[in-house]
């Protein structure tokens, strides 16, 4: 299996630890990639908020690099990514005027977008194209014993998820089980974390990220898992603030792709753990031994 | 309600003596540069209308269907936002089917929506409230109606400005830019995550940029060579 990959900004900045541990369990299960020659930042949440139809065509450009190296597919880990290089796709479809600029300011640079290409987040093709069952047969360390709030927040179920239900999604908790880990019931699973609005207007997005702490804790839950960098940094990163105005609700938040890892037994340092500002000390070996594997 | 109820002094009023417990909420988040007790009317009037607004947003892509809301506030209800609104989503879309394009693109509405489209896959008429959103957004920056110092278009530009240069972005350079041009407060406010992000090695100004990045601007001007004509 091989796929085109589309990493986004966060992914080689603040998200490092999601394509960290993203490569190397991608690897582990015979999945190639081949990031996207000379990709361009995909326009996401702020440029749509200045120009809408700039932002489709920055898109636009990442999904005929995706076509011209052949690989039919995309696969984008960023939740915000994932959301504008589809919805880009879907303007070309749904509205004439958009696939004519589209098309104009590609072929300015010399490009061509004929609107196929899917794209795809990992959890997509873990599922569906690689499958739970492989998936299971890579456990070496199964996560017996740890809890986990699946935490998916908005962006990769609406409104456009293809691949999940967009009020109840879950992919990750079936995934998360198929590691061994026990989910909690977190019904605030898809409640959106506030995004930039934690550094724009904390009021409001501390509050957002608060609420999702604190009913994860309630829950039982040792950590969240999340799908998106900009959620990990805004469940991660602001417990200082968070302490002084609320109380306390530290929780380590990871990318579901670094349990993934834990429980592959891969070696730790590859999976990008000590970037959390609230450091994920759980290890499997620590609550059960993993049954003992048959050696000579 | 204390808030409306209690005169306002500077209405040459008797002040009444409020218990202390009156006084701390009636501050609202981020509320706190306007002046408690300004009145403000409620209700709009034909002469506050801007005519035609209302169709000039209901024909950009993605936003005709507004025309069908039926004021059912189900975008109000879901939105994980709407306590901090002015306007409620459900109003800010009666206001501008309505043509009151001040009361819209003035309020704090548009700036608050964090675009979690939770509001888009409810709503019974299928009306992509976000996008219509991210275009009263786009109006508002156009027109530069925005507080001074306010953080969110300022990101939103220099979001932009750093794209169509570089073709990429440094997140690190721009969260410090953004804490230059609105407040050295916030940035003393956040100094811990700072560290934690030294320390965990996710503090970066190397500049990202791609190899063709003349192909950015040459497709920025492709695109407004049709816009201008
Ligand atoms: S959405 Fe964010 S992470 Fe994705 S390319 Fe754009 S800036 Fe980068
Ligand atoms: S949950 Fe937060 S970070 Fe994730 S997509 Fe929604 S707003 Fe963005
Ligand atoms: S949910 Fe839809 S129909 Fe109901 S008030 Fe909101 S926009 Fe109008
Ligand atoms: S997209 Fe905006 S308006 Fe709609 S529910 Fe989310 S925050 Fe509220």
């Amino acid at each position: 299996m091989k796929y085109s990959y589309f990493p986004g900004c966060s992914l080689k900045g603040l998200g490092r630890a999601y394509e960290e541990s993203l490569l190397p369990v991608m690897e582990h299960l015979g999945v190639e990639l081949q990031e996207l020659d000379d990709w361009n930042c995909c326009g996401a949440t702020a440029y749509m908020a200045v120009d809408e139809v700039k932002a489709c065509v920055l898109a636009a450009r990442n999904l005929a690099l995706a076509e011209k190296s052949g690989l039919n597919q995309v696969m984008a880990p960023c939740a915000a990514c994932y959301l504008v290089l589809n919805k880009a796709k879907h303007y070309f479809h749904d509205f004439p005027a958009m696939k004519a600029t589209m098309d104009r300011a590609l072929d300015a640079v010399g490009l061509h977008y004929s609107g196929d290409t899917p794209v795809r987040h990992p959890l997509d093709i873990l599922l569906n194209d690689i499958g739970i069952e492989a998936i299971k047969q890579k456990v070496e360390k199964p996560l017996k014993g740890l809890k986990v709030a699946t935490y998916y927040g908005c962006q990769i179920v609406r409104p456009y998820a293809t691949f999940d239900d967009p009020y109840n999604p879950t992919t990750m908790d079936r995934l998360m089980e198929a590691l061994g880990a026990t989910v909690v019931h977190y019904p605030l699973k898809t409640k959106c974390c506030g995004g930039s609005l934690t550094g724009t207007l904390p009021d409001a997005g501390l509050r957002l990220v608060y609420i999702l702490l604190c009913e994860a804790k309630k829950r039982g839950a040792d950590c969240i898992a999340t799908v998106c960098p900009l959620c990990q940094f805004n469940l991660d990163g602001y417990h200082a603030q968070l302490e002084s105005k609320y109380g306390d609700v530290m929780l380590p938040t990871v990318y579901f792709t670094q349990l993934m890892g834990l429980a592959f037994g891969l070696p730790e340092k590859r999976l990008g753990l000590n970037r959390a500002a609230v450091p994920f000390k759980w290890r499997p070996s620590d609550a059960a031994p993993a049954p003992a594997p048959v050696t000579a | 309600m204390v808030k409306s109820m209690t005169p306002s002094p500077a209405a040459g009023q008797e002040t009444v003596p409020t218990r202390a417990s009156d006084k701390p909420n009636v501050q609202r988040p981020g509320e706190d540069c306007l002046p408690v007790m300004k009145m403000r009317p409620t209700i709009k009037y034909e002469a506050d209308r801007v005519r035609g607004f209302g169709r000039e947003i209901m024909a950009v892509p993605g936003c005709e269907q507004l025309q069908s809301c039926i004021q059912c506030g189900t975008c109000s209800g879901v939105c994980p936002l709407s306590i901090y609104m002015d306007h409620t989503p459900r109003q800010v879309m009666a206001l501008t089917r309505a043509d009151f394009k001040n009361e819209v693109l003035r309020s704090r509405t548009i700036w608050l929506c964090a675009s979690c489209y939770a509001c888009t896959v409810e709503c019974p008429q299928k009306i992509r409230i976000t996008d219509i959103m991210y275009e009263l957004k786009q109006r508002a920056i156009l027109e530069g109606i925005y507080p001074k110092r306010f953080p969110i278009p300022i990101l939103a530009y220099d979001f932009s400005e750093m794209v169509k240069k570089n073709g990429r972005i440094t997140e690190m350079i721009l969260v410090i830019k953004l804490f230059l041009k609105t407040s050295w407060l916030a940035a003393l406010g956040n100094w811990r995550l700072g560290i934690d992000l030294m320390r965990t090695g996710r503090f970066s100004l190397k500049t990202e940029r791609i190899r063709q990045h003349g192909d950015i601007a040459r497709m920025m001007d492709a695109i407004d060579g049709k816009k201008g004509s």
